[in-house]
């Protein structure tokens, strides 16, 4: 028995040791520290019920360690019968009746959420944002302001965003863990969720619904500004003059190459919404949208956004994301082309409002 | 064929007599080995996924093996180690307890066993072209699209082993209500057996779910159909009723034959009857029950809409009642008992804080609203370890410790056991506990790499180190199992001393007619009954007479062969037409065993008054 307790202390305390070493998860990512309301509203249920269920596994322990101190078989016992006890029917109910009370002190909240974060009678007078996911990027269209984007989504702090979600291909499942919980995003039917983001901040975003070799490489950012901001951003990205000339040469033969190699085909370089629904028959954009691509937060959602690892994008994208579908999509470039299309594409900084701006 | 092949002989009889044998042990003793290999493959694949996740961004297997290796993890432990293994004890055990010479039906449960056995190694023959690669739920729209032929041998070699598994509920479900000994009444069976009745009941209700998710799956992907495909008017989320209506009462079928292993266990090392035993089997009933009302909590995420979400997270939340009702009943056996704590019971008592511990995570899990943070991340994955592994990994070892000895005629040496032991038993902790912080701090399940600089560090690498810890542990319960069978101590007929039960009344290991008399039961606990009156048998039911067993037959065999060749056939017709030739020729294999069992008159043979005699006690 000794031996028993002996090696469980260790174990706890180690097991103690290791989560304060790993702490509650990097601010921008873990759902311990909801920056939001669904992430909110999903922690008070996470706390209450472990809280609940804590309580029921000390009793359970404690009715265990007991049992496993007294009545264990001595020396000199062997041979001793102990009393055959059929059950007892007071016991029974009581551990029948607990339980249930239990359970319903969780149901009733639980059910109150659900309701509460399915809501969406008041999408019609606030920000609506048409969420498409692809293999593996995600596309951001805002139909009340007539812009597009991609990979990085930008909205107000402090206000409800409606999301309405379909996929192009496989099922994916759009999750920033610090302000919401998760929906999938699937090819049949849209689904709409709501986010608020309490303060400004970069919130990263995965995809949760196994979808192919780079599932795992699906990351997305939600770019959370003040209001203000975010109505700057808004203009400026309704504002994109498409026919600018980049200022450096290199960056002005990088658009020609842009041009030359067909990357238009899949990818716009303005911010005009398409009106283009997503779905089953997938009808476009095939590329995420890089008219802001300058300001993003990483390159192809996972890499630092520099001008080297776009290079290496461009040049083998098989090697970053396995199973992507840019590659093979346009000719061989090399490395002094791919760098001319980084510089082209890099200068693209429509607007003023960046995810710095949201303290990134 | 028949009686004489327990004697020693050469290999090729061996062999045949391994390969037509219809007695439910050496059957039961078949699926312990499949299922035991098929774990070791399993436990192979989670060790090279923990090693991929030793560190950000490793790239020790490529992200489309990774895919496969997930894949076929999930889809090897729960289909092809799990379920065989449970269902080898229940074969093994149950008709022993019931006081019964075999199972209903003899020829089907061999049948049922060569099925699940080619379907899993069908499964594993796509490793060598490309295994399946869209997660053990096979997701549509993912496993539609998937190339290659990874998908089709997922939905073969499950279709085959999904129907020996079927059989084998059906068989269990019949021998439980038709072959009881004189005075076995269903209140007094032990609770393995019930427990093993559920679960058939389960598996007959549940399984025909899966098999039509995989047929209409089947024909998408091999006839152009388009059940699942939105593009021409189908929908995915089909598929995912179709596999959680069978996947969630599946756990279920995984975890309430282990409950009955630890109503057993508790009782014979407490020396003390199963407390609350009523309570026990109407629990059993109830999570049984619920647990095809709840499938819809695997999909909290889908979109089904608050009222969906509601009602079906209530109805999760519920099945905690049952389910603690049966926790303290336990404790409440040990409760006064006289405890003796080796191998079995420390699988057993482990077992307690684990499963209590999955239990909890489950009911956390049933808040929908929390669920759309913990949905398909590590939170999960640490939940569902915590009672698979925590549940049905340590119930069966600790059944195998049980009734190692009467299976086998040896004790399984008792030192090695509880090295085994407490390595697993901390390994397994240090592996999933970390898990939960892990999803809630932002990793999605199924990622083939984390990135640096996420915070995932640490846990993860603890997570790694803890799977290295299990290892050690089914290693040294290997070389265990080795060494008693060279050398390990013999057991007597009632080899713990305080059995309870009637498979503890006849010897180790069985005579392969089990009961020379079959057994009159007195109550619940019979063996119990009569040692407490003083008696050193069980009182017979009848007089000593002939007995009436089954002849071994190779026909199912060549039936399953049959079927796997049609299999294979069906998978490959995809591409070349000619390949239809191995479906006709399969079918043709196994149609006509199936005519010559209809048409040919087998009675079986009978064991003489004088044998039985002269074999003494």
């Amino acid at each position: 028995m000794r031996g028993w307790m002996g090696k469980t202390k260790v174990f706890f305390v180690f097991t103690l040791l290791a989560l304060f070493l790993a702490g509650c998860g990097i601010e921008n990512l873990t759902a311990l520290k909801p920056k939001g309301y669904g992430a909110e509203q999903a922690m008070d249920l996470i706390i209450l019920t472990t809280l609940i269920m804590t309580g029921v596994f000390i009793v359970v322990m404690v009715i265990y360690v007991i049992t496993l101190v007294r009545f264990r078989r001595k020396k000199g016992q062997e041979d001793h019968i102990p009393e055959q006890v059929e059950g007892n029917h007071k016991l029974e109910v009581i551990w029948t009746v607990i339980p249930i009370i239990l359970v319903l002190i969780i149901a009733v909240p639980t059910v109150l959420a659900t309701f509460d974060l399915a809501d969406d009678s008041s999408a019609d007078e606030l920000i609506n944002v048409n969420v498409k996911g692809n293999q593996y990027w995600w596309h951001f269209e805002y139909p009340g302001e007539e812009v597009q984007t991609s990979q990085d989504l930008y909205i107000p702090t402090g206000e409800r965003v409606y999301l309405h979600m379909l996929s192009s291909d496989v099922i994916h499942s759009f999750w920033v863990p610090s302000i919401s919980g998760k929906m999938d995003v699937n090819a049949e039917n849209v689904n709409t969720m709501y986010i608020e983001a309490y303060e400004e901040g970069v919130y990263w975003g995965k995809c949760a619904e196994l979808c192919g070799p780079s599932h795992s490489l699906m990351d997305f950012k939600v770019i959370a500004v003040s209001p203000e901001e975010y109505e700057q951003w808004v203009d400026d990205m309704q504002n994109i003059d498409a026919e600018a000339e980049p200022e450096t040469a290199d960056a002005q033969e990088g658009q020609e190459l842009f041009e030359a190699n067909n990357c238009m085909n899949c990818h716009a370089t303005d911010a005009a919404a398409s009106g283009i629904e997503a779905g089953p028959e997938n009808n476009g954009p095939f590329g995420p949208n890089l008219s802001n691509f300058g300001d993003r937060s990483n390159v192809a959602g996972v890499l630092e956004h520099n001008e080297e690892n776009l290079v290496d994008w461009l040049m083998d994208p098989e090697s970053i994301k396995p199973g992507n579908q840019m590659t093979g999509q346009y000719p061989e470039l090399n490395q002094d082309e791919a760098e001319s299309i980084a510089a082209y594409l890099l200068q693209l900084q429509p607007s003023e409002i960046t995810p710095e701006n949201a303290g990134d | 064929m028949g009686m004489t092949s327990a004697q020693k002989s050469g290999f090729g009889a061996t062999l045949w007599d391994w390969l037509t044998t219809v007695d439910h042990k050496k059957i039961g003793i078949l699926y312990l080995a499949g299922g035991g290999f098929f774990f070791l493959l399993g436990g192979l694949e989670a060790v090279i996924i923990r090693i991929q996740l030793i560190s950000p961004e490793n790239n020790f297997i490529s992200a489309g093996l990774y895919n496969e290796m997930i894949t076929m993890h999930g889809t090897t432990m729960i289909f092809l180690a799990a379920m065989p293994i449970l269902l080898g004890l229940m074969n093994f055990i149950m008709p022993l307890q019931i006081g019964a010479r075999d199972v209903a039906f003899p020829f089907l449960n061999s049948l049922g066993f060569w099925l699940f056995l080619f379907g899993g190694l069908l499964l594993n023959l796509s490793w060598f072209t490309g295994a399946p690669d869209a997660g053990w739920t096979n997701y549509a729209p993912l496993s539609i699209q998937s190339p290659g032929h990874g998908i089709d041998f997922y939905i073969m070699g499950l279709q085959l082993s999904g129907a020996g598994t079927l059989m084998g509920g059906i068989n269990f479900i019949v021998t439980i209500v038709l072959m009881r000994a004189p005075g076995m009444t269903y209140m007094r069976m032990p609770l393995f057996t019930w427990t093993t009745f559920v679960a058939s009941i389960l598996i007959l209700f549940a399984f025909p779910a899966l098999t039509v998710g995989l047929f209409l799956m089947m024909f998408d992907r091999m006839f152009g159909s388009a059940f699942f495909d939105a593009a021409l008017g189908g929908n995915a989320i089909i598929w995912q009723h179709l596999f959680w209506i069978f996947g969630h009462p599946e756990v279920y079928i995984l975890i309430l034959p282990v409950f009955g292993v630890f109503s057993e266990v508790f009782p014979t090392f407490a020396k003390k009857r199963l407390f609350g035993y009523t309570a026990m089997v109407f629990a059993t009933f109830l999570i049984a029950f619920l647990g095809f009302m709840v499938w819809a909590h695997h999909m909290f995420t889908v979109g089904l809409g608050p009222v969906a979400n509601s009602i079906f997270a209530v109805a999760t939340m519920a099945i905690a009642v049952p389910t603690g009702i049966k926790i303290f009943n336990w404790l409440f056996t040990l409760w006064g008992g006289s405890i003796k704590i080796n191998t079995a019971m420390l699988w057993s008592l482990a077992f307690i804080p684990s499963f209590t511990i999955g239990g909890m995570t489950g009911v956390m899990l049933a808040s929908a609203v929390a669920d759309y943070q913990y949905h398909d991340t590590y939170f999960v994955i640490g939940h569902f370890h915590y009672v698979i592994v925590g549940g049905t990994v340590f119930g069966i070892l600790a059944g195998l410790h049980y009734w190692w000895p009467k299976m086998f005629g040896r004790y399984l040496h008792e030192g090695l056991g509880q090295l085994s032991f407490w390595t697993f038993f901390v390994g397994f902790h240090l592996t999933f506990f970390i898990q939960h912080f892990l999803g809630l701090m932002g990793m999605p399940r199924r990622y083939w790499v984390f990135l640096e600089n996420q915070g995932l560090d640490t846990g993860n690498l603890i997570s790694t180190i803890g799977a290295f810890f299990m290892s050690f542990g089914v290693i040294v319960f290997l070389i265990n199992i080795i060494y008693t069978t060279i050398k390990g101590k013999k057991a007597s007929g009632d080899a713990w001393g305080s059995g309870r039960t009637l498979e503890w009344a006849i010897s180790s290991p069985p005579v392969h007619y089990n009961f020379k008399q079959l057994p009159l039961v007195r109550g619940l606990d019979p063996l119990w009954i009569e040692k407490t009156e003083g008696n050193k048998k069980v009182t017979p039911a009848e007089p000593l007479d002939e007995i009436h067993m089954p002849n071994g037959s190779i026909l199912p065999f060549i039936m399953t062969i049959g079927f796997t060749i049609a299999s294979y056939g069906f998978i490959y017709q995809t591409e070349s037409k000619y390949w239809l030739i191995a479906v006709y020729a399969g079918m043709a294999i196994a149609l006509i065993s199936m005519l010559i069992r209809s048409l040919k008159d087998d009675h079986g043979h009978h064991i003489s008054k004088e044998e039985l005699e002269r074999v003494g006690d």
